[in-house]
């Protein structure tokens, strides 16, 4: 059994290991190997790392894998940290840079300038993350607006290895809390610090722990929840693919807590590496006793079991996600009963989201007031955004709440690449809303962002530009919902479904006026009287379009137009004779031959045959196709 | 040589549902067994075939209706076979806004089926899926366990034709 002091003695042995800084007394090599990083290529790189370094005999050097950084564009990333001397981070790495890297750096010390991240970023012009002088990762202006709470060890240390985890001060946080404070002084901790639930609602995670608490029953469970189902968001991936023992102890520590002694994760079946991980995580923990029996020596006892999600969006919300770890259909049930009296087989049970188990460690170490310190008076600490869609640094950033979306898009995302017009920012996916740009110094926190008819979500943060028809991304979304609905309540089942078809109306040049006032007025009898919070939000993106982007609604039904160009009825791709060449490139990539012609005189489309994929306008180098209604305004 | 074959083919089935009964042994003491069970059975065949389910029914003594229900429920879940190749087109936001849109519908055009079905050879799966994680390199597909990124419509064949 691993006591408070064999704890410590690994942390002692391991420090080297996860040292990042200049005092290092061992040669490492870092990259960072999450879902993104192989998507770019990290483990070709990995392997010409252990190729090279054995050609020259230096297999000693450690080569570790880590969580994600969160600078998704600069993939693969490489941090090479040499005795006594700074790290250095080389970013967009290839196996061709990897020999340079070796033969001038590792061998001979000579940083090869130009990978350097700042050589790269210099080169970008990168607003954002440029203007640095220094070759590593944290000094970019990316990372200095953030604050690492969750993330705190995610491209850091290796997260297949516990001792790692340990030596950054892991376990130290259940050790205080199981040995010297008692179940109610940890409830009343998390109560003081004001820390919101995570994954969307942004309940007091106080007042939901002092419930299950308080609840009276032999059996209890907690569950964490790793469903993430908004479609463009990866935060809580992350987080269990750099940092899985960071969550098995914060369940550990509200098992604790609440007083149970089961724990589930329940997360989704479309994340093979964090189930791989987490996997591992827990068989590591169970090894070092830190899971089963008698934890550290005290008459605590906990244990946790994965389970796999099978691709329902509803099993996201809580009631849903109970029936599917039971083995049902997972539907929602009428609340109350709350999960916090009647969850798992009829059992009080503790739901948290992933992001909110990863506060708890540094909540219980650092104390209520250091929470409270950071982010704003009603909601302190930190919030991890996966930031993507038209945006210069796509990525993961995790901020102090009350920071300006202005801060977030134009200085840590760097604002919208080829100078194109910001249009909104969607948070909450399917049961968020569309911000414009008059709300762009609006602080992100949970009140204003419902407030300006938004919400905080999961934290998923997408970034839209002129060429996004709002209509269109409505109708994204409520084709998700519509799919995604169970089916128990009429208004979401059929409402979700009406709402869906006129916006396909409006799409398809078919809509009128009555068509966009129905859409208001089923859209709130739908919020009204859906059964669970997906029916409930479904409108939401409709909604908040409605309120910010009528006129692009309007320009549909009265003009027959789409602003952004977008709507495919509306289009029509054409070729203007004086600049085409007649190089014939667009009939060659054209998937349905509708472009014809004869070489060096002007093509033409056949506008029967053409299906508006716009593959000819991507392909033209002549600027010669023309897709009409793009960008015609008033 | 006919009944040859076909005695071959008989004994790999039953290999099969030997390694499933196999897989589902673990499982069945567990509360709320059957989808773990279910996740088993695909894993072992790729998708849920009647004999497996079935075995299911039986092991773990749960009605093949409500088994049907549920695997039915969930989208992961297949009760058909599919392709050898596995395309998925992600349809999360970022890549939807970042034009998803096109490239699921050239991917259809050029294999000439619709998502969620598969061609007539069984060479190919095509389906939609949601956000992957790769939102950096939107607009993405993955085929099999592989990721392409930063794509645009006309790099499809090209890809295509690494598979043919
Ligand atoms: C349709 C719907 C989907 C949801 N999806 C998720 C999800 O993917 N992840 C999550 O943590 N919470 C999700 N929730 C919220 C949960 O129901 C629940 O409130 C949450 O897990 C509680 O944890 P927290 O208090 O730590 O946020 C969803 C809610 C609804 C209505
Ligand atoms: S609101 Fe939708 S998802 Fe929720 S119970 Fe009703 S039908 Fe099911
Ligand atoms: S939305 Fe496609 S990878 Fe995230």
């Amino acid at each position: 059994m691993k006591s408070a002091i064999e704890l410590n003695e690994i942390r002692n042995t391991f420090k080297d290991e996860v040292c990042q800084y200049t005092n290092g007394s061992i040669a490492r090599i870092l990259v960072g190997v999450a879902t993104c990083g192989i998507a770019a290529g990290a483990e070709s790189v990995i392997s010409e790392f252990q190729e090279q370094l054995n050609q020259l005999g230096l297999s000693d050097i450690a080569i570790t894998q880590t969580g994600c950084i969160g600078v998704c564009d600069l993939e693969p990333i490489v941090d090479v940290i040499m005795p006594g001397e700074d790290k250095v981070t080389y970013v967009r790495m290839t196996p061709e840079k990897v020999k340079k890297v070796v033969s001038n750096h590792i061998k001979n010390g000579h940083i090869v300038e130009e990978y350097t991240i700042k050589h790269i970023l210099d080169n970008l012009n990168t607003k954002g993350l440029a203007n640095i002088n220094s070759t590593k990762l944290e000094e970019v202006n990316f990372f200095k607006k953030q604050k690492r709470i969750a993330l705190k060890n995610c491209g850091i240390i290796n997260p297949e290895s516990i001792d790692e985890y340990i030596a950054l001060n892991g376990y130290k946080a259940l050790e205080k809390a199981i040995i010297e404070m008692t179940s109610k002084e940890v409830v009343d901790l998390l109560k003081e610090s004001g820390l919101r639930g995570r994954g969307g609602g942004g309940f007091t995670t106080g007042l939901k722990w002092e419930f299950t608490a308080k609840a009276e029953n032999d059996k209890k469970y907690v569950v964490c929840n790793a469903d993430e189902g908004d479609p463009g968001a990866f935060m809580d991936r992350s987080i269990l693919e750099g940092d899985p023992q960071s969550i098995l102890e914060a369940m550990t520590i509200a098992g604790y807590a609440v007083g149970a002694n089961k724990g589930f994760i329940y997360i989704r079946a479309e994340y093979p590496m964090a189930v791989k991980r987490l996997e591992k995580a827990i068989s590591q923990a169970k090894e070092y006793e830190l899971l089963g029996k008698n934890i550290l020596g005290t008459n605590f006892s906990f244990d946790i079991e994965l389970r796999l999600g099978a691709g329902a969006f509803v099993c996201g919300e809580e009631t849903a996600l109970i029936r599917s770890i039971e083995g049902e259909r997972g539907m929602s049930v009428q609340k109350p009963p709350f999960p916090a009296n009647s969850g798992l087989w009829g059992k009080p049970t503790l739901i948290n989201n992933v992001e909110t188990f990863a506060n708890i460690t540094q909540m219980i170490l650092k104390g209520s007031e250091w929470f409270r310190s950071i982010g704003t008076e009603k909601s302190p600490g930190t919030k991890v955004f996966a930031l993507g869609g038209k945006i210069t640094n796509t990525g993961l950033v995790e901020i102090p709440m009350g920071t300006t979306l202005r801060e977030v898009i134009y200085e840590i995302g760097g604002g919208i690449p080829h100078n194109k017009e910001f249009k909104a920012v969607q948070t909450g996916g399917p049961s968020g809303g569309c911000i414009p740009f008059t709300h762009i110094d609006s602080p992100i926190d949970y009140d204003t962002l419902t407030a300006i008819g938004s919400m905080m979500g999961s934290g998923g943060m997408i970034v839209m530009d002129e060429d996004n028809c709002m209509v269109d991304v409505a109708k994204f979304f409520l084709e998700f919902v519509s799919h995604e609905s169970c089916g128990k309540c009429s208004p979401c089942r059929i409402g979700t479904k009406r709402l869906l078809e006129i916006l396909t109306k409006i799409t398809e040049g078919k809509g009128t006026i009555e068509d966009i006032d129905n859409l208001e007025r089923l859209s709130h009898d739908i919020k009204a009287t859906a059964l669970c919070g997906l029916g409930q939000t479904a409108p939401n993106p409709v909604l908040s379009t409605l309120k910010y982007f009528r006129h692009e609604y309007e320009a549909h039904v009265n003009e027959h137009r789409c602003v952004a160009g977008v709507c495919k009825a509306f289009k029509s791709y054409t070729i203007k004779p004086v600049r085409c060449v007649g190089c014939g490139v667009c009939a060659r990539v054209c998937p349905v031959h509708a472009i014809t012609g004869v070489v060096k005189k002007p093509y033409s489309i056949d506008q029967e045959k053409c299906i508006k994929c716009g593959a000819c306008m991507d392909q033209c180098r002549f600027e010669a196709i023309e897709n009409t209604f793009k960008k015609e305004r008033e | 040589m006919e009944n040859v074959k076909k005695c071959c083919a008989n004994q790999q089935t039953s290999k099969t549902l030997l390694k499933a009964k196999e897989e589902l042994r673990d499982i069945k003491g567990k509360e709320g067994a059957l989808i773990p069970a279910l996740h088993k059975i695909q894993s072992v065949y790729g998708y849920l075939p009647e004999e497996a389910l079935m075995l299911v029914s039986e092991e773990l003594d749960i009605p093949i209706t409500q088994i049907y229900g549920v695997a039915s429920f969930y989208s992961f879940f297949s009760l058909e076979p599919k392709g050898q190749h596995i395309i998925s087109v992600c349809l999360g936001t970022a890549c939807y806004v970042k034009g998803a849109q096109n490239i699921l519908e050239r991917l259809s055009s050029e294999l000439g089926i619709e998502e969620g079905s598969t061609t007539e050879d069984g060479k190919f799966t095509l389906q939609a899926t949601r956000c992957i994680g790769a939102c950096g390199l939107a607009p993405v597909i993955m085929i099999d366990e592989k990721v392409y990124g930063k794509l645009s419509s006309h790099d499809i064949p090209k890809i295509l034709r690494e598979y043919k």
